[in-house]
């Protein structure tokens, strides 16, 4: 920085001067930073789509598995009819089946824990299966059935059998209370030795120690111990039938009321737990007893469970019970949906480009097309769903839930794309080879239909398959005009039967309460990915195969 | 039955084509090609299109308007005791149960009058679909015999033919604006039926946001219960963050990738960007649920405060994951549409590409990313699946993003999802709702791609 | 680089080792200057002295490698990814490659103006100082007040401009538009232009204006222009050289080149037998 002359010969500036140098230095370091944060942004943005496609597999791949387990069922002639197979009391037999493994298991209530083991679709598979072979009635058959969604998930370690009941500051406390030698098992209960201070201001006149409130006399006993901190959390280590428990001491002895009386409060079910086993975690309550754990495990020793790949995801229909849930419903009314879509989109978007690209002067009427083509573009997709609600539905009365109208609501979403997309292949048409068409005759309609289109369907197949991929992930219009029934059965497919789509089914899945739905979900998601990856393939396959350079 | 006269249609249409053709191909070879205004082909065209598209349009109008006329003739069939005490809402409920009858689902003991209406309403249905099937044949028939009579050696079938295509191309053309009338006129016509139960005055100002309470009609007057505030804030609230995540993540991957990344890299990190676009929302938000809410309330409990599973965070981030591509691919255009001549006038004067960038092409650039922002923005707020998902139902007047807020998509959706009626505010609400988010969408695109207009022509 | 001769080695060695530079000795030295774009090779070794304080044209048909060599002289070509330079540049005796002088300074000491003006889309004012703020070449405000005034000035825009220094440089005619961005180049006190082509784009009054402009800098600064008249080039400039298919055909005084030729295609080219 020394004198800046201007007008002298050379620069004026000491670019080697050391300020000069760090300046430039300085410069420097602020174009790699720049640098670092673009890196860092396209890092990030990478590090979410890796974060999106690990968890989705993570929780997804296991539904492509379903545990199940053996049952070998004699078809007893008896019990079914060779005239009406479909009839026999199903939930018997498979049952029976089940508990011939095990022979010790005995009364109601054992029995009907045991049978929780098994999916309580299983009668309907067995049905099935025997409707369809009915030669096998009076012979021995191998059929597997699922086990129900809990067991499912704990063949696959999705969930564990115990689980952490109490958190490490809520053990702490519990050490305390031990260290100060208040705990003690006496008769296999844990129990709390606890000074306690009746209050008579606690007893109320009206009603005596019946109606005192114990509870905060408990509370106010065992604060004494905490001294050091004020936590809430303290009063949930006593059992909340120490109540009683106090109210049957004063009630014995109704002359305690005013004093201070040592009493032993049972413990609750959790620290109960930690004092006697040392074990801070509790059985995982989706399970009724170890029991069950026993059973299963025996099972799975004798070699009876088996988890083949899940093919009925793709060929069961909705179930509320997520080992028997699949996709055919879905999969039926999304096609049924996109073809509709497909049917109305294609050739009315071919149409309205084409005329606008190589028929439409250009006037008021042709502008205002134009930007109402660019606007519907970007118009939310939830409008589309309240124009079919109010206009397909309420005015025109179609049916509810149906893919014919889930197809035209689609297809209005989809124009605008199969048009800027066709418009863009008829630009690229170079106006040589309609110069030529129309320099041998051909009228303009036939320039359009025998040269400009026929080398123009690449671009527009291609724009046309991805409208259409858009249009099978749209959820929120299918969702107003109610294409997210629920059907159990794919027996009434047609376009006027309410149906289900995939992303739509992958909602109301989301939704749903039950462990097993979250790889039923992330499954479903990863087969719509899977379409839409397939047909993004097929589009750019398409574009590469056909594309012609000018 | 529809699926038969389709059929039936087509055979006819392919039927006349042949028939047309014949006739021209018979005097075509009765007096040489030359006298022949039109190949044989434009002649069995021009009859198919006579034969097949009034017929064909019949029965698109008769199919749209024969459900809401044999309504009409049922109710006013109805005996006048039996329904002069109902109102609108009964009436329609009067009705759906004729109707389910009338399909075989009885339930319970109907009387006598609604069997006989369900009687009545199954034939006439009947009755209406032979009709349609007798005139869209009969009309197809006549045209096909009056449009065969066209057909001479002079007449000029191709234009004709041309002339048909031209007009459907038309028709086509005008379904766009259809769409936007039906569009507007639908949300119009529903808001106005809301406002004249509930006072505009407390849905554009009212702070307390309770449609599902309010189904009774004595809380309707009581007020209060659909001012939507809570719901424009929250929406704001949510695209504001989804606004903040994407905004630096796209355009600072759009500098890098315009201006300092290799081709090989360009050519790797762009599709990937455009993978995230071509994810369907709804798995957004299940990647919401199941992955960024927990992981942030565990963020939350480690440093000591709580975080709401379905707070504003999370559903504003993972949308803002979904707009990076677009906020990248619109910045990417800006940023490549200033000329090379402004980044040469700028290294050439010894600028640093950093330099360059910051205090050349991006000012240079900025309405073009402005633009890009704007539609972005028209995008989050016009976002249904993932706030569906991922965000709250209940309308807390809130900008904590730890709290859970609802926004207008939300709100559409869970006042429309189920059987709705058209007469309770609870689902019109949705449809004012929707009104103002299709305005506020518009604004933003009309803003938006005004702005990148302008800006392109600064350049060309 | 690699590929020097002994002679130019000696050249390059003994100017950087003269520490006095007197008038005279050559401002730029370039030898054996290759350019190649991919495979394609664009420039075939130039060996070229430029004169201090003065002005050389460079002329000949388009794509002939005029273009190309200027922009080797800032190592513009930098910037095109797929382009490779060889051979030896020195200014003042120093070789531009040298790693350690910066690209940076390089560019701040050798200005240039472009075909087409292009003026940032910022105020007037902006423009000039530009430069002057990226490389901190102003203590303070009225420093660079009178930095953007003394080359506004010098480039003869100033009495145009003087009331409207905040209004945006894209609303100046294109002449003035070209002076602009030659005061932007002046600004960081370069001891070289390169001008590629200034005058292509601009109206015959505003070409003379620009010519009148290049002769005054003349006095103070050394001035490369590339060209396609060779009216102009005889106008501005002190020397020419004629470039043809990347290489340098003849290099000599203005006045030769165009009375008395030693290259038979020199000869056909000035007088417009091809081009």
């Amino acid at each position: 920085m020394t004198d800046t002359t201007l007008g002298s010969t050379g620069s004026g500036h000491d670019w080697s001067s050391p300020a000069s140098r760090r300046r430039v230095k300085r410069r420097y370091a602020a174009d790699r930073r720049l640098q670092f944060y673009g890196i860092a942004a396209i890092g990030t943005a990478m590090a979410l789509l890796g974060v999106l496609f690990v968890s989705l597999i993570q929780a997804g791949y296991a539904a492509f598995t379903t545990t199940k387990v053996e049952l070998s069922i004699f078809l007893d002639p008896a019990a079914i009819s060779q005239e009406k197979p479909g009839e026999a009391n199903y939930r018997r037999i498979v049952r029976d089946a089940f508990k011939a493994y095990f022979p010790d298991v005995t009364g109601r209530s054992d029995e009907r824990s045991l049978y929780k083991i098994m999916s309580s679709g299983s009668d309907y598979i067995v049905r099935d299966y025997v409707v369809g072979n009915p030669g096998k009635i009076g012979e021995n058959v191998k059929i597997l059935v699922p086990v129900s969604d809990p067991f499912d998930q704990l063949y696959k370690r999705i969930i564990p059998r115990r689980i952490d009941a109490l958190s490490s500051d809520r053990i702490a406390l519990f050490d305390a209370l031990k260290q100060q030698g208040v705990l003690s098992v006496e008769d296999g209960a844990g129990v709390a030795k606890v000074s306690v201070f009746i209050d008579p201001a606690k007893v109320p006149s009206e009603g005596g120690v019946a109606a005192a409130d114990y509870d905060a006399m408990i509370k106010d006993g065992l604060r004494s111990y905490f001294r050091n901190e004020y936590s809430r959390s303290y009063e949930e280590i006593i059992s909340a039938t120490a109540a009683e428990k106090l109210q049957s001491v004063v009630a014995a002895d109704p002359s305690v009321v005013g004093k201070i009386v040592e009493v032993k409060l049972p413990l609750a079910a959790n620290y109960d737990n930690l004092l006697q086993t040392g074990q801070a975690t509790i059985r995982n309550p989706r399970f009724g007893s170890d029991v069950e754990f026993a059973w299963f495990d025996s099972l799975e020793k004798r070699g009876l469970i088996a988890t083949p790949f899940t093919w009925e995801l793709f060929f069961n229909a909705d179930s509320r019970f997520p080992e028997l849930a699949g996709l055919a419903g879905a999969l039926s009314g999304s096609l049924l949906a996109l073809l509709i879509c497909f049917v109305l989109s294609f050739p009315i978007g071919i149409a309205t480009a084409v005329y606008l690209e190589e028929f439409a002067p250009k006037n008021r009427t042709t502008d205002l097309i134009e930007v109402n083509i660019n606007n519907l573009a970007a118009v939310p997709s939830v409008v589309f769903g309240l124009l079919g609600l109010a206009l397909f539905l309420n005015t025109f009365g179609m049916p509810r839930s149906a893919p014919l109208v889930g197809g035209m609501v689609l297809a209005l979403m989809t124009l605008p794309t199969i048009i800027v997309a066709t418009r863009a292949a008829l630009k690229a048409v170079p106006p040589s080879i309609r110069e030529a068409a129309l320099g041998v005759g051909a009228s303009r309609h036939q320039v359009a239909l025998h040269h400009v289109l026929p080398l123009a369907m690449p671009g527009i197949l291609t724009g046309t398959i991805i409208g259409l991929a858009q249009a099978l992930g749209e959820t929120a219009p299918l969702l107003l005009i109610g294409m997210n029934a629920f059907i159990p059965s794919v027996e009434n497919i047609g376009l006027t039967e309410p149906a289900m789509a995939l992303p739509t089914q992958i909602f109301s899945w989301a939704d749903s309460p039950e462990r097993g739905f979250v790889s039923r979900t992330s499954a479903a998601i990863l087969v719509l990915l899977g379409f839409l990856v397939m047909m993004n393939l097929l589009a750019v396959y398409l574009r590469r195969k056909l594309e012609r350079k000018w | 039955m529809l699926s038969y006269l389709l059929l039936a249609l087509l055979v006819l249409t392919t039927v006349a084509y042949y028939a047309g053709l014949s006739r021209a191909r018979a005097f075509a070879t009765a007096s040489g090609h030359a006298a022949q205004h039109s190949l044989s082909g434009y002649h069995g065209a021009f009859v198919a299109a006579w034969a097949s598209l009034p017929s064909f349009l019949l029965v698109i109008l008769w199919l749209l308007f024969q459900g809401s006329v044999v309504d009409q003739l049922l109710i006013s069939s109805l005996p006048v005791e039996r329904i002069k005490d109902l109102d609108s809402g009964q009436l329609n409920l009067l009705v759906s149960e004729i109707k389910s009858i009338a399909k075989g689902n009885v339930f319970g003991e109907p009387d006598a009058v609604v069997l006989a209406a369900a009687e009545r309403y199954n034939s006439w249905n009947a009755i209406a679909s032979w009709a349609m099937l007798a005139s869209a044949l009969g009309l197809a028939v006549v045209a096909l015999v009056v449009a065969r009579s066209y057909v001479a050696p002079r007449f000029r079938a191709r234009n004709e033919v041309e002339r048909i295509a031209s007009v459907l191309m038309i028709l086509c053309s005008l379904i766009a604006i259809l769409t936007t009338v039906g569009i507007v006129g639908s949300l119009l016509y529903e808001t106005l039926r809301f406002f004249s139960m509930v006072s505009p005055l407390e849905f554009f100002f009212g702070l307390n946001w309770e449609p599902q309470i309010a189904m009774r009609a004595d809380q309707v007057t009581a007020g209060g219960a659909f001012g939507a505030i809570p719901v424009y804030v929250g929406t704001l609230l949510i695209a504001l963050i989804a606004m903040l995540v994407a905004t630096p993540i796209g355009l600072y991957s759009a500098i890098y990738l315009t201006e300092y990344a290799s081709e090989g890299m360009r050519a790797v990190v762009k599709p990937l960007l455009e993978i995230l676009a071509g994810i369907p929302t709804v798995v957004y938000g299940f990647f919401a649920v199941l992955t960024v809410a927990p992981a942030m309330r565990d963020l939350g409990a480690a440093l000591g405060f709580s975080i709401a599973p379905n707070s504003a965070l999370a559903a504003g981030g993972v949308m803002g994951i979904m707009l990076i591509p677009f906020i990248s691919s619109l910045s990417d255009d800006a940023l490549n549409a200033v000329p090379q001549s402004l980044r040469d006038g700028s290294l050439g004067l010894g600028a640093t590409k950093g330099e360059t960038i910051r205090n050349v092409l991006l000012p240079a650039a900025l309405p073009g990313i402005m633009g890009g922002i704007l539609l972005a923005v028209s995008r989050a707020i016009g976002e249904t699946m993932i706030v569906v998902m991922a965000a709250g139902i209940i309308a807390a007047l809130t900008l904590n993003p730890f709290e859970p807020v609802t926004t207008v998509t939300v709100q559409i959706v869970t006042l429309l999802i189920g059987d709705s009626e058209f007469d309770n505010p609870k689902t019109l609400a949705a449809f004012a709702l929707g009104l103002v988010l299709f305005l506020a969408t518009l604004a933003l695109n009309v803003l938006a791609l005004s702005i990148v207009r302008r800006y392109r022509e600064q350049y060309d | 680089m690699q590929q020097l001769d002994a002679g130019s080695v000696q050249v390059l060695t003994s100017l950087k080792s003269s520490t006095a530079q007197t008038i005279g000795e050559p401002k730029i030295v370039a030898r054996d200057v290759s350019v190649y774009y991919g495979e394609k090779q664009a420039l075939f070794d130039v060996d070229v002295n430029v004169p201090r304080n003065s002005v050389m044209a460079f002329i000949g048909p388009s794509g002939c490698g005029k273009s190309t060599f200027l922009r080797c002289i800032n190592r513009m070509n930098d910037t095109i990814p797929i382009a490779r330079v060889e051979g030896k540049i020195a200014i003042d005796g120093q070789d531009i490659d040298d790693p350690e002088l910066d690209v940076v300074e390089l560019r701040a000491r050798v200005g240039m103006v472009f075909q087409k003006p292009n003026p940032f889309p910022k105020s007037i004012y902006e423009n000039v100082a530009y430069g002057p703020r990226i490389h901190g070449l102003a203590r303070n405000k009225a420093d660079l007040d009178r930095i953007v005034e003394t080359s506004l000035q010098r480039a003869g825009l100033l009495k145009e401009v003087k009331d409207r220094l905040q209004e945006p440089g894209t609303g100046l005619s294109g002449g003035q538009q070209q002076r602009l961005c030659i005061a932007r180049a002046i600004a960081t006190s370069p001891d070289i232009i390169l001008m590629d082509e200034p005058c292509s784009a601009l109206d015959p009054i505003a070409t003379a204006r620009v010519e009148e402009l290049i002769d005054e800098l003349r006095q103070t600064l050394t001035i490369i222009i590339v060209t396609h008249s060779m009216q102009q080039a005889a106008r501005v400039s002190q020397r020419t050289a004629f470039f043809h298919l990347g290489v340098l055909v003849e290099e000599d005084e203005t006045s030769t080149i165009f009375t008395n030729p030693s290259d038979q295609r020199t000869q056909d080219y000035i007088t417009g037998r091809f081009g």
